[in-house]
């Protein structure tokens, strides 16, 4: 019996010829990822522990992103006590407020992620880097601390499912719409424990953004990780970013499924997940008319280079509805800096929308466009429960950054053919 | 482990293990005290230390709350046995030393009240009160390990110090 991607990497880290869902394993981590929230309690955590450094300086990475820039006194003091931890022990990747992105967009960006590697972070959306062919996993802050202090941590071996995408793309379908179609389709909880692994001539067309757009929600569908099998476009992403030896693993012919899902994209239009679940997801041709407030474009989900460059698209020499707030955020410095060259935030900025330092912000509800009781955001984040976004009768829109930009400018959910005319 | 078994639906939740509104403490004691209160008020009142839980799908989803599987360890429940459990309460009741099994053919076959002897290092469940015998994949040694040492932070803690 063959061996699924995702058990290999969790064989060869664990030092085994091979593993079977539902065992019990240690592995060695190749990455340890914390932000301002779930480190400073992974901090304390670890000093309960009498270890005096670290299991490898280099190994660990500490992001503070969620309420960064400082939003109040209290963000100010986990922040501090990360930073202190940080310089401490030398930690070669913390990221400083100038350096700092939303930490899944940093990562793989920075090349701290590599093909067939094993990461885990004290963040559920830490599943993002499985675009590049890597086992990433969400874990508690008690995981964290053990690992910053021994570099490994047990696993329960995940059975693996398998989503197939064949066809071509409609127009303005992105990897958001490919992943909220999944998720629509098995609900929240179709995947528990799984591993996700995509695949099909639809995951191999996709972009690398489009990719980790996709990984990041498998938790959204309850998974484990998600995992695309590297290609040519991954080699060519970590080629001038990771500079250690990495190995490529693929699913084998034989190897077993829970479940393979098999869609045609002729099928699949933009989607809008609905109040109040992600699988509440209806093809933007039958949203009806619901007029928004504001629109989000950023975040771990879609705050990429691609993301600004479609809602750019939508939103050049065109004006936000006076009604709506439009808040685009990059994910990271470089990707300011880059959206900056290519005319982008002039772009957000002459169409009426605000322009953000790298945050996790709003998407939170932590700061930088909170909403009121009864407002409507649409926003290219990648949760949408009661009160995600501020108040407990505010409502979440997910759509990808098309749509958001399109939103904004129609003051209601509306699709970019519609705008563009 | 030995104990009578109490029996729990499907989808059981964190908050119904532990509700919010006592989230103001993480005193286990204080937590204990409120252990599946949501769910059957009497709980506390009937069981007695080490008494078994047995339910059903996907017990512990909701919030990732580490004081669920606190309260239930501190209430004297000496193994949870369940069909499935969600991800995250299945990571936090191994990292704070809480004795778990996924036994999908027991979790459905034992009865409330049967008295259940759990073996983990063979990977058995014994129900005494039938005399059926159920099979689950064993505890591997390093997670025996972590919960005869009361959960992942003493059990990283020995093995620092041994080390050196
Ligand atoms: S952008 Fe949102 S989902 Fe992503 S890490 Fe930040 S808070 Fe979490």
């Amino acid at each position: 019996m063959g061996m699924t991607i995702a058990e290999k990497i969790l064989a060869a880290h664990a030092g085994k010829a091979r593993v079977t869902p539902g065992e019990l394993i240690t592995a060695k981590v190749d990455l340890v990822l914390g932000n301002d929230i779930t480190a400073p309690v992974a901090i304390k955590e670890f000093e309960r522990l009498g270890v005096e450094t670290v299991f490898d300086r280099d190994k660990i990475a500490l992001v503070p992103d969620h309420f960064v820039p400082n939003k109040d006194i209290k963000a100010a003091e986990q922040a501090k006590l990360v930073r202190e931890f940080a310089r401490q022990h030398q930690i070669t990747h913390y990221f400083e407020v100038g350096q700092m992105g939303i930490e899944h967009c940093l990562l793989p960006e920075q090349g701290l992620v590599a093909p067939g590697e094993l990461i885990i972070g004290a963040d559920s959306h830490t599943c993002t880097y499985g675009a590049l062919g890597a086992f990433a996993t969400g874990v508690g802050s008690t995981d964290m601390a053990a690992a910053m202090a021994t570099g490994e941590l047990w696993f329960k071996v995940p059975e693996s499912m398998k989503f197939i995408f064949h066809g071509e793309a409609k127009p303005w379908v992105g990897g958001k719409d490919l992943i909220l179609h999944i998720i629509g389709d098995i609900g929240v909880d179709g995947a528990t424990y799984m591993a996700m692994e995509f695949a099909g001539e639809g995951i191999e067309a996709l972009s690398m953004d489009g990719r980790f757009t996709m990984c990041n929600m498998a938790i959204e569908a309850g998974g484990k990780a998600g995992i695309i099998a590297p290609d040519a476009k991954t080699l060519d992403y970590v080629k001038d970013r990771v500079n250690r030896e990495y190995e490529i693993y693929e699913s084998d012919q034989d190897a077993e499924y829970a479940l393979v899902k098999e869609y045609d994209l002729a099928d699949i239009e933009p989607l809008v997940a609905f109040p109040h679940k992600p699988e509440n997801t209806r093809p933007i041709s039958q949203v009806g008319d619901v007029p928004i407030d504001q629109a989000v474009i950023g975040s771990c989900t879609n705050g990429r280079m691609e993301d600004l460059r479609l809602a750019a698209k939508i939103l050049e020499g065109r004006k936000v509805d006076p009604r709506v707030r439009l808040i685009v955020i990059p994910g990271t410095q470089a990707i300011y800096l880059q959206a900056m060259e290519e005319g982008l935030i002039k772009t957000f900025i002459e169409a009426g929308g605000v322009v953000s330092t790298p945050t996790c912000g709003p998407c939170l509800g932590g700061y930088m466009g909170i909403l009121a009781a009864g407002e409507r955001c649409v926003s290219t984040t990648n949760r949408n429960f009661v009160g995600r976004m501020g108040h407990p009768q505010s409502e979440v829109y997910l759509a990808n950054p098309a749509v958001a930009a399109a939103s904004a400018i129609a003051g209601r959910l509306a699709s970019p053919a519609e705008i563009l005319g | 482990m030995r104990g009578k078994a109490w029996k729990f639906r499907d989808d059981v939740n964190t908050d119904e293990i532990i509700p919010a509104r006592y989230l103001n403490t993480s005193d286990p004691k204080e937590l204990a005290r409120h252990c599946m209160e949501d769910i059957d008020p009497q709980f506390m009142e009937k069981m007695s230390p080490g008494d078994i839980i047995v339910a059903g799908k996907n017990f512990g989803c909701g919030s990732s709350r580490e004081h669920a599987p606190v309260a239930i360890k501190a209430a004297g429940v000496s193994c949870v046995i369940a069909e499935s459990f969600a991800r995250i309460f299945y990571r936090n009741a191994v990292n704070i030393g809480l004795p778990i099994m996924e036994a999908k053919e027991g979790a459905q076959r034992i009865r409330e009240g049967d008295m259940i002897r759990v073996e983990p290092e063979e990977g058995k469940i014994i129900n005494e009160t039938t005399g059926e015998e159920y099979q689950v994949a064993p505890f591997p040694p390093f997670m025996q390990a972590i919960i005869a040492q009361g959960g992942l932070i003493n059990y990283v803690r020995a093995r620092v110090q041994e080390s050196r």
